[in-house]
């Protein structure tokens, strides 16, 4: 059976991001909170699947309780199981951290249901590191694919799977055995419109909860949130600024002279000479 | 006595090495003098020290002395010719295992970073992502300095700095293009010590069948002297050949801010910033461009900027070597000329 298992995680949208003038504090009210976009089409690209090979999508995410909406959005994207784990000693966790939690439970629902893919978005747009998929597939030890933008075939008898990823340099054709786990760009699939059964089964759905020990594993509490974490926020601010150069305004002195007055202290500091030997 | 290793990883690529790893074989020198005083009381010896995988890749670590490294280890073997993250992992978290490095510096490029957040997995240990400022300080409670790493943190409206307290290496991904490419020393000595792989080819788990696009070159604004970047200003995608004709006299690239590349108007392999790449050309000229903090990081460390917006208080003008307040419609034209007479005078 065709088993993918998809990773997400709720973020607040950075495009409405703030920051208060006055304090340099984050203003996070009004900030609406989405699923990663990456992980959303990740899971579109999951369900693709489902639907052509019949099977089984389960979502998985680690966060506050609030997070149950997101999950309750890949019901309606068309996840089957949604699992949230949770519990205030999972807060404060890096990437190290948070990779153990998800590592934990990923191997118990793999053994509940042995998975073959493994979707991760590329990274999550709150804080682009991109660590997380490899450090999970990293302690289960299975085969990573980053940046993957499309699956070409699943071969679930000979339990093979290719994809395409990008690097710098080109698209890499790639096969592995499966279980796989993928990184995925936007690209992968499109984002579908929800069918009525599923947008009405995400309504009154109920993830589960596992918590350090109220679930099918009890959690080692070393290893979780801020314990579990090597790495901590020493301190914040906003970047300082360099002292502005002069501005000429076409409007007092007409667009020749201001174009000229800029080029001539591009010359003056030996840039237009520097560039325009090697033009010529 | 012990020794305080500072680690860098040489990303290469068909020979290729992406110079981001000169980059930070500058900045781990950088950082190994930041320690130089503290080592030096408890008699301790600082070093820096370079990780190169791949096939018949000899000449690199050559060249990585050259760049400033003090010794090398290479892991040369057909199964890493090419990247793939299961092989180069567990090689390098061997060679780390062994030798304890303090500090590991890894390019925040594609393979980087997917790279990164294995081996500091493999060796549990923190990861910085995506650096653009690093630094070694004191922090309360810790005998010795440690990585103070500097990112942009929730969509770059903020910097956040990093420290790993007890575990080491104490790991950063560092962008391109945030350091400068330090100076190439042929006549450099030092160690290239090999080092076995440990992974098999049926170890490796994956299998590359084949390269699309191979020879095929994006617009590489990396690395390029000059670039011309245009923003919604623009309002049209046509208008980019605009800022085409400009960059041309120039002998530059076309970049743009993020919204061009969002409308489709512009490859994204062009976008500059927090999302995009980071650059440091010679001569970079912003028209129409807001100057959003996201689009700024990506193009501060520019050795020269020209601003052109018709908006005195865009926020463009604040990294601005020079502004001109005006239509760029009219402004780029009168530059094109200015430029090609000035080029015909030198000429003559
Ligand atoms: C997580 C995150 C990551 C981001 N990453 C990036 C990134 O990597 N790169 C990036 O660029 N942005 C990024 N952004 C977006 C960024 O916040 C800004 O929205 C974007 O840079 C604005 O682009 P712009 O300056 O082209 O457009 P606008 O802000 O709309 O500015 C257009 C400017 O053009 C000027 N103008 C208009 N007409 C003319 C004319 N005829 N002549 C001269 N001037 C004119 C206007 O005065 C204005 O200043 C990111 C945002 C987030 C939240
Ligand atoms: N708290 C989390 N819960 C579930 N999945 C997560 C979580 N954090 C990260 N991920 C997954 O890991 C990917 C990369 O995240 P990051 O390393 O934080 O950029 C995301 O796109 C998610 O698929």
């Amino acid at each position: 059976m065709f088993h993918a298992l998809v990773a997400i995680k709720q973020v607040p949208d950075t495009t409405n991001i703030r920051i208060d003038p006055e304090t340099g504090n984050l203003v996070r009210e009004g900030v609406p909170a989405i699923m990663n976009p990456y992980d959303a089409h990740a899971l579109a690209e999951a369900v693709k699947w489902k639907r052509k090979l019949g099977g089984k999508v389960t979502v998985v995410s680690m966060g506050p309780p609030s997070f149950i909406t997101t999950i309750r959005e890949a019901i309606e994207l068309g996840a089957d199981r949604g699992i949230l784990l949770s519990d205030r000693k999972f807060a404060g966790a890096d990437t190290l951290a948070t990779s153990y939690v998800l590592a934990a439970a990923i191997e118990v629902i793999h053994k509940e249901e042995p998975i073959s893919l493994l979707f991760f978005g590329k990274q999550a747009i709150d804080g682009d590191t991109a660590q997380v998929g490899p450090g999970v597939a990293v302690r289960l030890e299975l085969p990573i694919l980053t940046y993957a933008t499309k699956i070409r075939a699943v071969d679930l008898e000979n339990g093979f799977v290719t994809v395409e990823r990008h690097t710098e340099h080109w698209v890499e054709v790639v096969e592995t055995p499966m279980p796989t786990m993928l990184t995925c760009e936007k690209e992968i699939a499109e984002i579908p419109f929800a069918p009525l059964p599923d947008l009405i089964r995400s309504l009154r759905y109920d993830p589960e909860i596992w918590t350090m020990s109220a679930g099918p594993l009890e959690f080692d509490k070393q290893q979780v949130g801020v314990l579990g974490s090597p790495t901590i926020v020493f301190k914040m601010g906003t970047p300082p600024l360099p002292e502005p150069g002069e501005k000429f305004n076409t409007r007092e002195v007409g667009v020749e002279k201001a174009v000229k007055l800029a080029l001539d202290k591009a010359a003056a500091a030996g840039v237009l000479q520097a560039v325009l030997g090697g033009a010529q | 006595m012990t020794t305080r290793r500072f680690w860098v990883f040489i990303e290469q690529v068909e020979g290729n090495v992406h110079p981001v790893s000169w980059e930070l074989l500058g900045v781990a020198r950088d950082l190994a003098s930041q320690v130089a005083a503290e080592a030096e009381e408890k008699g301790d010896a600082v070093v820096v020290e370079a990780v190169l995988l791949g096939d018949k890749v000899e000449a690199i670590a050559q060249e990585a002395l050259g760049y400033g490294a003090d010794r090398v280890y290479l892991i040369d073997d057909p199964v890493v010719a090419y990247y793939r993250n299961c092989p180069y992992y567990k090689g390098i978290a061997a060679v780390a295992e062994k030798y304890a490095p303090e500090v590991f510096l890894i390019g925040a490029t594609i393979l980087g970073r997917d790279l990164a957040g294995a081996v500091a997995t493999a060796l549990h240990t923190g990861l910085t992502a995506d650096c653009t400022g690093l630094e070694m300080g004191e922090v309360r409670g810790v005998k010795h300095k440690l990585l103070l790493a500097t990112r942009p943190a929730f969509g770059g409206n903020i910097m956040a700095t990093i420290v790993c307290r007890q575990h080491t290496p104490q790991m950063s991904s560092v962008r391109p293009r945030v350091f400068p490419m330090p100076e190439y020393d042929p006549a450099a000595e030092g160690e290239i010590i090999r080092e076995p792989l440990g992974v098999t080819e049926a170890g490796a788990l994956t299998c590359i069948l084949e390269f699309l696009h191979h020879q095929e070159k994006s617009v590489d604004i990396e690395y390029a002297d000059v670039i011309v970047a245009g923003g919604r200003g623009l309002e049209t995608p046509e208008n980019f050949q605009l800022i085409q004709q400009l960059a041309d006299v120039l002998g530059g690239v076309v970049g743009a801010s993020r919204p061009c590349i969002d409308a489709g108007w512009i490859d994204s392999a062009q976008q500059v910033g927090q999302s995009g790449k980071t650059v440091r050309p010679k001569l970079y000229i912003a028209a129409g461009i807001s100057g959003a903090l996201q689009h700024k990081v990506g193009m501060q460390n520019s050795d020269f900027i020209i601003a052109i917006n018709s908006d005195p208080q865009a926020p463009i003008f604040e990294v601005a070597d020079v502004g001109i307040v005006g239509d760029l419609f009219q402004v780029i034209p009168a530059m094109i000329a200015q430029i090609e007479a000035y080029q015909q005078e030198a000429a003559t």
